[in-house]
């Protein structure tokens, strides 16, 4: 019995991989195992080698892993690109339009079946992949059944001749293969529970309608549009709206707008796109308006790799604009995450009344992982901050009312357009606390320090400790973002092998939290940061906040794909050889 | 009903004589026009001398950045489809920086009001060549006369679908506000084009030159603001000197292409999590 399984499918783009690798996790998690998975696309809609990982465990796991059990190549390019990583006593299923036969190679077995010809048999070669879905499903130990459900709930409104198509594709491709007498892996049985399949991109955006986002305007963009794509489906359920803006700069402005008029505003975009949002996170941060900003990183600069990963946008998130701007960046590193994170985002972004950047990436965005059904405890309670009621005005009686007044904790009560008592211009100019332009230096330097000044009483718990109950460790691994599930398997392996090793996975990057942390980082002899850029943007920040630059070692890489578990261990080993 | 005192603000520092001041008294009167109250409205303005104007008026503003007005004016009023929102700014603004945000507002069709002080120079930036300038105007970043041909405000604004075009003159406050007050009862977006001079740069487009070169459309007795056609017409024949309601067309605003779109405005709804619709969201994952 094993207590995981990893699948692969691989063939050309366009030819329905992608909902193929769909089927099965959903019904995966159906079945109640939970889901780490992982898409390879190219930038183009049709042709080029694509494939769907998926990684099925009755534990929860948010990594796909580096091996794969069992391999659906539907063409040579994904024989050969995905052959290495087989693990020993796989099964491959490859594509063939000739003699069909089982071959051994690299350790596993290889079936060769004329998938064509046994959809053609059923009257449509269209449905393939299904056939090979089927010849998976046996090898896998789940029947051909266990798909129904599925199946009717995609094609059913096109018609019961396509459901009845499709369960009889997957049954040839199960007797298929049922005939050879190869054994299948049997795959520990789980209680089926109450959880859901979603990215990192749905996650985030299904948390923001939560956390009363009703306002969504952005430009559409690689990795982050299904963000778009789902509020615009949504909002409208809800009472919101989503605008597609003519641009990125609109994008950015109409939520700031939103925001000023007292809805929980949402932008969403990645690299290219922040970049562009600049000038205007410097107009949400000097006019103090609330806007929650996601950022799904990509490969950069320039254009970049828009279908590839990186975390190269940290620097960026951190520094954006000209002058001194309060802004606050957060980092989910989960699916999870990223719906819990929406609800904070939100509350912070009215809480200190400044732009709240959210860094995703590619990885997180795209891919799916199983999440517990969503609870009310999964989400703060909404949390408006210092916005003041209609009553609340009328009792202040200002003719001009003070937007910007100069108060302890540099948090000034806001009134928004419409309510009467409350009327004020908003300035991205240098401005009185009536909003008035002014260039008074005593004035300005007011304005700058509680602009500035309002987020050092910002406290929260900065990152998660990993590798069991939080303690110092002599070698300490640093991350954020998506490298979580990867990081969390090397450090357990790495104490498997007897090392004292722990993760601090860093989930708010500004205002730095380096309580606990600097702890943690002083006591350990190793400090091994780990991200997808090339210049160790991450390391740059710790080096900065905890003064522990000649501790650090930095595993960086830039490739545009996510780091593999093999890829870290052999840095990691590497690195303790120099370093001895 | 509000006085026009409860619509004044920050006291101007607009160059005497400058356009501005008529262009602001006719945003004021028009609100009074339509009985409003300063907290009924929003003037979102971009960067420059005209940008000013939401905190030299007492009502909700938003003074934002350069050519960037358009984009959070339409985000108010499609948050909050009680208030009158009025996008304000200069021809560099609107013209040139914020042409693509002007092009995409007009066919958009959010129910907003544009009104852009054109003055046909640069002046806070003390003379430079704007995009409205006349190709050959001589300033100080076109010692030789402009190279370029000028924007055509109102020849953009048809060609873009704007479905309230009219143009005014700072020198005729009476028309000018007859004029904001019809964009602003207008449901759609609304650009008012308003030549207004720049006293201390602009030594070729002054009140006299207007005076002396503006045709009220009033005067045109077949004049019919509803025919596209002859609205090219006479702006072409006319190089763009008209002053009037240019054109206007009755076609949907943007919000009414929206789905299941809120009578109750976005701004004023009470955020409280709806666990059961949540759940409803959340089945799609499952």
């Amino acid at each position: 019995m094993k207590t995981e399984i990893t699948f692969k499918i691989g063939g050309q783009q366009g030819e329905g991989i992608d909902s193929t690798g769909e089927v099965l996790a959903v019904t995966l998690m159906q079945q109640g195992y939970q889901i780490a998975s992982y898409k390879h696309f190219a930038s183009r809609i049709k042709g080029g080698h694509t494939y769907y990982h998926i990684r099925a465990s009755c534990d929860k796991v948010y990594y796909w892993g580096d091996t794969t059990d069992i391999l659906v190549a539907l063409d040579q390019e994904s024989y050969e690109h995905n052959i290495s990583a087989m693990s020993a006593g796989g099964y491959v299923l490859m594509a063939t339009n000739q003699e069909e036969k089982v071959a051994e190679a690299d350790g596993c077995t290889v079936l060769y079946v004329n998938f064509t010809r046994l959809a053609e048999e059923l009257g449509n070669k269209i449905i393939r992949n299904m056939v090979a879905l089927g010849a998976a499903a046996y090898l896998m130990g789940l029947h051909y059944e266990l798909f129904k459900p599925l199946v009717e709930k995609k094609f059913l409104r096109k018609g019961q001749a396509l459901v009845d198509l499709n369960i009889s594709a997957l049954k040839a491709g199960y007797e298929h293969v049922q005939q050879l007498g190869l054994s299948p892996f049997q795959l520990a049985p789980v209680q089926s529970q109450d959880q859901a399949l979603l990215s990192g991109n749905e996650a985030f955006a299904f948390g923001a309608i939560a956390a009363g986002c009703r306002f969504l305007s952005a430009y559409p963009i690689t990795p982050a549009s299904e963000i778009m794509e789902y509020m615009k489906s949504h909002l409208p359920k809800v009472g919101g709206v989503a605008v597609q803006a003519e641009d990125e700069l609109a994008g950015i402005l109409m939520a700031i707008g939103a925001g000023y008029a007292g809805v929980r505003a949402l932008t969403s975009t990645s690299g290219p796109g922040f970049s562009l949002k600049t000038e205007a996170i410097g107009l949400a941060g000097i006019s103090e308006t609330p806007v929650v900003i996601v950022n799904s990183q990509r490969g950069g600069p320039g254009t970049g790799l828009p279908t590839k990963y990186e975390q190269g946008d940290l620097n960026t998130m951190l520094y954006a604009g000209h002058g001194d701007i309060p802004r606050i960046v957060l980092a989910p590193s989960t699916v999870e995450e990223c719906l819990t994170m929406a609800s904070l985002a939100f509350n912070l972004a009215e809480r200190y009344q400044c732009p709240v950047i959210v860094a995703l990436d590619l990885v997180l965005s795209l891919n799916k992982q199983t999440c517990p059904d969503f609870r009310a405890e999964h989400f703060e309670p909404i949390d408006r901050g210092k916005l003041l009621s209609e009553a609340e005005l009328e009792a202040l009686g200002e003719f001009h009312f003070k937007r910007y007044r100069l108060t302890e904790d540099g948090i000034s009560p806001r009134a928004i357009p419409g309510q009467r008592g409350g009327v004020h211009p908003a300035n991205s100019n240098e401005h009185s606390e009536t909003g008035h332009i002014t260039e008074l230096p005593e004035m300005r330097q007011a304005m700058m320090n509680k602009r500035l000044g309002k987020l050092t009483q910002f406290k929260m718990r900065g990152y998660e400790f990993i590798g069991g109950e939080e303690r110092s460790v002599q070698t300490l691994f640093v991350g954020f973002g998506s490298t979580r599930g990867v990081l969390t398997e090397v450090v357990k392996d790495l104490q498997d092998q007897g090392e004292d090793a722990g993760l601090a996975h860093i989930k708010v990057l500004y205002p730095f939290q380096a309580e606990g942390l600097s702890e943690l980082a002083r006591q350990a002899e190793k400090i091994v940061v780990v991200e997808n850029n090339w210049s160790g943007q991450l390391a740059g920040l710790l080096a900065k906040e905890l003064q522990i630059g000649h501790k650090i070692h930095k595993i960086c890489k830039a490739d545009g794909d996510p780091f593999t578990k093999a890829d870290i261990m052999q840095h990691y080993h590497q690195l303790v050889k120099e370093v001895v | 009903m509000a006085k026009l005192k409860e619509f004044k603000g920050d006291t101007p520092t607009w160059c005497p004589g400058c356009g501005h001041y008529s262009v602001m008294a006719g945003i004021q009167r028009a609100c009074l026009g339509l009985g409003l109250e300063p907290h009924q409205v929003a003037v979102i303005t971009g960067i420059g001398c005209s940008g000013k104007v939401s905190e030299y008026m007492r009502c909700y503003g938003f003074h934002t950045l350069h050519g960037r007005s358009l984009p959070v004016a339409q985000a108010v009023k499609l948050v909050n489809r009680n208030l009158k929102v009025i996008a304000a700014g200069g021809d560099g603004d609107g013209y040139g920086i914020g042409a693509g945000h002007f092009v995409h507002a007009a066919r958009r069709n959010v129910d907003i009001t544009y009104v852009v002080m054109d003055n046909q120079i640069y002046g806070l930036t003390k003379g430079q060549t704007s995009p409205t300038s006349r190709q050959g105007f001589v300033t100080k970043t076109s010692p030789e006369g402009a190279g370029e041909r000028e924007v055509k405000p109102l020849e953009l604004a048809l060609g873009a679908g704007a479905s309230f075009v009219a143009q005014a003159f700072a020198g005729d406050i009476k028309r000018l506000t007859e004029l904001i007050q019809q964009g602003m009862e207008h449901e759609g977006f609304a650009l008012i084009n308003v030549f207004s001079p720049c006293v201390t740069y602009n030594k070729v487009n002054t009140y006299d030159y207007f005076k002396e070169h503006l045709l009220d459309l009033k005067q045109m007795e077949d004049y019919d603001p509803h025919d596209l056609a002859q609205a090219y017409a006479t702006v072409l024949e006319r190089q763009g000197l008209v002053q009037g309601i240019i054109y206007k067309e009755d076609r949907p605003a943007y919000h009414t292409f929206l789905t299941d779109y809120p009578d109750q405005p976005i701004a004023e709804q009470n955020l409280v999590r709806d666990d059961a619709r949540l759940q409803q969201l959340w089945s799609e994952f499952k």
